[in-house]
């Protein structure tokens, strides 16, 4: 089989989480091979086989830390075959609360929402370029990246940061055949928000996440947003300061 | 506090403890917790089967395939996977769930522990006919395989169990083959009961038949019917454009009921309007090719169609007479139905075959399945019904029943008795309780 974008293997990182899971299916239905990687594979057993008895495709799992920034570079040279999709959803909301009274918590939540993803979507992308090759790599940043909020302003400021690093990759690579696309979800019913009251008109499925996500793919999407998302994005950034400020949500 | 309730939404249970394991080894803790437990799959059942005000377990997160074998087409997975999801990657494939309910948002687990049977039960039995094994996590907290030859005893009380011996965790089953995504359908007009009984009779060659009963008519019109019959079409039967890609039929278009429509839109006059045009319509339709949703699941498309029964919700009642007595008793309950001046609006009469394993609800002889809006008149309506079941030797399908007492379930099925001392000695009674249970005693 020619090695094309549409063909080659899809590797997803930070694969335990439902958006990523979501995803994998969207690719093994179109009969992709998928690499899992996460800090713990043993725990995907039930969904790897899943994902094969569903599409008939080949999974494969990776163990790998998105916190382990030495490790990245090597991880990145070590795959094989080299994937053509790299979709990052690699996330951690933590607890605002908690980040503000103890710095480690913080620390953990900006590195595992930004330096981390960001070192290592750089080692990937370096690795296509190394070896002539071209690729899609999506990373899945947030809605909470768009503006600081009281209630996030940790994970926010992260995942601001993440978004903020894409968008430099992708002006970067312009033009070398390797694609950089920002994916930012808004409120999604996972595991990360179980529990949590979430305005139901607003809250996606992790499924409806994947098929924006695949739709977007398939026509070569920068930044990709939920229609509604769109909207209240749009409405929340203009926002003057001033008033944006004395809001309570 | 949860509050939850079936498709029926009535009643509504105040649930202390709603929990989503997300993995079939984080079911038993919960289980393991004072009090006791009950499993939810989808909460399709209409009334409070899935219901506790204790804790529920849902399988909502448990809904991997494990494994598929093309060779027999036995299909294992967990508990949690919804028919439809089935239905979406085996049906490209040329396999069929043995058998099917009315809709096809119903678990593995569900299907099972309800025992539901479909148009074809006269010929294949209910669904848990087609089930090779299942693990089942029991009172004390350990998981059983169990199959026709190993804990014999607890499979069989756990098909139709009503999830009352403990909770399902995965399954296997046989699918069937298909040639097409298509079914052809013949339709026949009976103009009573008599008559739509003698065509069910004698078509009884077909795979799938099962009759839409109008039960408003009177008279030599009483329970005059549309019988619709049912076989996988093979690629001869369908068109040249079907026949191209012959097991992927186009999508439908969904539709939804985005409110409550006010209660009083379903009526006996409004019923009985839609029960002409239905019928006269009906009449004039007889061979046809349809895809396998359009025949099994034409309700699934309108998307919580449950509400057109209004805020305060609706009942269905479903019942089964012996064959020697069915002539006789559906008459009466007919006659019982067409005097109270309630509408059904979904009225729909089968034949069965025999009863499959311990506490199935199918029996040799006919089921009718009724549904009405809930209010005081369909209430003293399904206590008339609960006598003439008895009378008959009847009994009432536990999926779709939300008020029985437990005083007519012990007249009407002296299995209950056999079954709650079964739960008692095995220890599943203080383990496992659904608000059902309760109210029922079993």
């Amino acid at each position: 089989m020619t090695r094309t974008q549409e063909t080659g293997p899809v590797l997803i990182l930070g694969a335990t989480s439902d958006i990523a899971l979501a995803i994998a299916h969207q690719y093994g239905a179109q009969g992709r091979a998928l690499v899992l990687a996460a800090r713990a594979p043993d725990q995907l057993d039930r969904q790897c086989q899943d994902l094969r008895v569903r599409h008939g495709v080949e999974v494969s799992t990776r163990a790998f830390d998105v916190l382990d920034i030495e490790g990245h570079a090597s991880f990145a040279q070590s795959l094989d075959p080299m994937p053509t999709t790299i979709v990052c959803a690699v996330g951690y909301m933590g607890d605002e609360e908690t980040s503000r009274n103890d710095a480690a918590a913080a620390d953990l939540v900006m590195r595992s929402n930004f330096s981390g993803p960001a070192i290592l979507a750089e080692a990937l992308c370096q690795r296509w370029v190394r070896d002539g090759l071209t690729g899609t790599l999506i990373g899945i940043s947030s809605v909470a990246g768009d503006r600081g909020r009281a209630k996030n302003s940790y994970y926010g400021s992260a995942k601001a940061g993440f978004t903020a690093f894409l968008s430099g990759l992708r002006q970067r690579l312009n033009g070398t055949g390797i694609h950089v696309m920002t994916v930012n979800p808004g409120f999604v019913a996972t595991r990360m928000t179980e529990g949590m009251d979430l305005p139901k008109p607003l809250t996606l499925q992790p499924g409806a996440v994947a098929r924006d996500v695949i739709k977007a793919d398939r026509s070569r999407s920068n930044v990709v947003y939920d229609w509604r998302w769109r909207i209240v994005m749009t409405a929340v950034r203009l926002l003057p300061e001033g008033i944006f400020k004395k809001l309570k949500f | 506090m949860t509050v939850l309730s079936g498709w029926g939404r009535y009643p509504r249970v105040d649930c202390r403890t709603f929990v989503t394991p997300r993995h079939p080894d984080e079911v038993a803790a919960p289980v393991g917790a004072p009090g006791s437990a009950i499993a939810q799959g989808n909460a399709r059942s209409y009334g409070d089967s899935a219901l506790s005000r204790e804790t529920v377990v849902s399988s909502r997160h448990l809904t991997c395939l494990i494994d598929f074998d093309a060779e027999t087409g036995l299909l294992t997975c967990e508990a949690g996977v919804v028919l439809a999801d089935i239905l979406r990657v085996f049906v490209p494939r040329g396999f069929f769930p043995p058998v099917s309910p009315g809709t096809k948002f119903v678990t593995v687990g569900g299907m099972i522990a309800a025992d539901v049977h479909g148009k074809n039960h006269h010929r294949d039995g209910s669904f848990g006919r087609h089930v090779a094994w299942l693990d089942l996590l029991t009172a004390d907290g350990t998981v059983v395989r169990c199959s026709h030859d190993q804990n014999r005893d607890l499979f069989d009380w756990t098909i139709g169990g009503m999830g009352l011996t403990g909770i399902i965790l995965r399954a296997a089953f046989r699918l069937r083959r298909i040639e097409t995504a298509y079914i052809r359908q013949k339709t026949l007009a009976a103009a009573n009961l008599g008559e739509a009984m003698d065509i069910l009779d004698r078509e009884d060659g077909w795979t799938y038949s099962v009759a839409w009963i109008d039960c408003l008519t009177r008279g030599d019109a009483a329970g005059r019917s549309l019988v619709y019959l049912g076989e996988h079409a093979g690629v001869g039967d369908l068109t040249p454009r079907q026949a191209a890609r012959p097991l992927e039929p186009g999508r439908r278009r969904k539709l939804s009921v985005p409110i409550d429509l006010p209660s009083w839109t379903l009526n006996r006059w409004s019923v009985k309007a839609f029960n002409e045009l239905y019928y006269r319509r009906g009449r004039q339709k007889t061979d046809q090719v349809i895809d396998y949703d359009t025949y099994f699941y034409p309700l699934d498309n309108v998307l919580g169609w449950n509400r057109i029964y209004g805020r305060r919700g609706f009942a269905q009642y479903q019942f089964v007479l012996p064959l020697e007595r069915s002539r006789d008793g559906m008459k009466e309950a007919l006659e019982c139905i067409s005097r109270s001046g309630c509408g059904s609006f979904l009225s729909v009469l089968k034949r069965f075959g025999p009863q499959d394993s311990a506490f199935s609800f199918p029996m040799e002889g006919y089921t009718l399945a009724l549904d009405f809006p809930l209010t005081q008149r369909a209430e003293r309506l399904f206590e008339e019904l609960d006598t003439i079941v008895i009378r008959h030797g009847g009994r009432l399908y536990l999926a779709k029943d939300a008020r029985l007492p437990a005083a007519s379930l012990q007249t009407m099925d002296a299995r209950a008795e056999a079954f709650r001392r079964w739960r008692e000695e095995s220890g599943a009674r203080d383990a496992f309780r659904s608000h059902q249970s309760e109210r029922l005693g079993l």
